[in-house]
């Protein structure tokens, strides 16, 4: 590859039906994913509400696109770091999020687990290594 | 608005062609639409619009080409699944024209 | 390696500005536009926590935010500096990248 692998962030702090911002970070991180970049996704503040389980969008005419989470390792969007003091302010575990995970290729697919919990120092190193860092 | 005709009853599509409501696709419909992209439908053409509705259903998403394609291969092995046979399956692009067939949105990032 | 923040919310409306605070690095600037500007000055609720929060971090403010609400540099807390336009390019220009908190 001629051009150099860039690190990719999508930070997400907003909850997810209240405001389109949740959804439509989910579709550039989708197109995004053609261009061969190393892209991760940051979940944190009101962000960590998109990720539980077991969301029910019939009653309010919206899609649920949190179904759509579990393609990202598809997509070859394999990291998903999720702020443990978000979670906690907001009465979180990851038990309470979904279980997103993705095939290893160069494990003979193993599934494994996409969400990587986080503290907020790790965050900031995480934020602090990219190339280019877009928020939601 | 127009539609494709199904045995008489009227299923409104887009400009595009890609039907308004997901909830009226049927087999027959699809019939309809491939006749009308000038596709004749074969097992292996069924087996790319089945997996793409599954895949719709569980992720809420038609998938871009290179998932499917990879996806195919593993369902169908490499003989299938690879781009060349993909497009002489559907010649106007496997995601654009098996999704319209398969009564789902155009899928995302296709333009 | 530093990373310039924006933030253009009002900090008594919305927890961005204190969450790009407890995310910056020592090092980082962190630039108060829009409404944003209300993070800058002194004596309000927030002034003790802005000042603990952004105690490793280097603060500014977008004067013509500022001026455009009517708020006098006088009122700024101590350790931010007033930029104009031109001081928010060369910001950017200096740093390895821009975080904008929405």
């Amino acid at each position: 590859m001629s051009e150099q692998v860039k690190k990719f962030l999508y930070v997400n702090r907003k909850a997810p039906y209240g405001t389109i911002y949740a959804q439509e970070s989910l579709e550039v991180v989708l197109i995004g994913a053609a261009f061969d970049q190393d892209v991760s996704m940051a979940f944190l503040d009101d962000g960590v509400f998109q990720l539980t389980k077991g969301q029910d969008t019939k009653g309010i005419g919206l899609k649920n696109f949190s179904a759509t989470f579990r393609a990202l390792g598809d997509y070859e969007v394999t990291k998903l770091y999720v702020e443990k003091e978000s979670l906690d302010e907001r009465g979180l575990t990851l038990d309470d999020l979904q279980n997103i995970e993705y095939e290893d290729e160069d494990d003979d697919y193993a599934e494994k687990p996409s969400i990587r919990l986080v503290s907020r120092a790790e965050m900031a190193d995480v934020m602090a290594e990219q190339d280019v860092v877009l928020s939601f | 608005m127009a539609a494709y005709d199904v045995n008489g009853s009227a299923v409104e599509h887009d400009e595009e062609g890609y039907i308004t409501n997901l909830s009226e696709w049927s087999k027959d419909l699809a019939d309809v639409i491939a006749a009308a992209e000038e596709v004749n439908m074969t097992d292996e053409h069924w087996a790319v619009v089945n997996f793409l509705r599954d895949y719709y259903e569980e992720y809420q998403i038609a998938p871009a080409v290179r998932v499917l394609i990879k996806a195919i291969k593993k369902s169908l092995g490499p003989d299938v699944g690879n781009n060349k046979y993909m497009y002489e399956l559907f010649p106007y692009g496997p995601a654009k024209q098996a999704c319209k067939i398969a009564g789902l949105p155009k899928p995302t990032g296709c333009v | 390696m530093a990373t310039l923040h924006t933030v253009n919310k009002s900090p008594f409306q919305n927890p961005t500005l204190i969450s790009c605070l407890g995310h910056a690095k020592a090092g980082d600037a962190v630039l108060m536009i829009e409404d944003g500007v209300y993070g800058a000055m002194n004596g309000t609720a927030l002034s003790d926590a802005m000042a603990t929060l952004g105690g490793d971090v280097s603060l500014y403010v977008l004067g013509d935010d500022l001026a455009a609400r009517g708020i006098d540099a006088a009122r700024l807390a101590d350790g931010v500096t007033s930029v104009d336009y031109d001081g928010f390019v060369d910001l950017a220009a200096n740093h390895d990248r821009t975080q904008n908190w929405l």
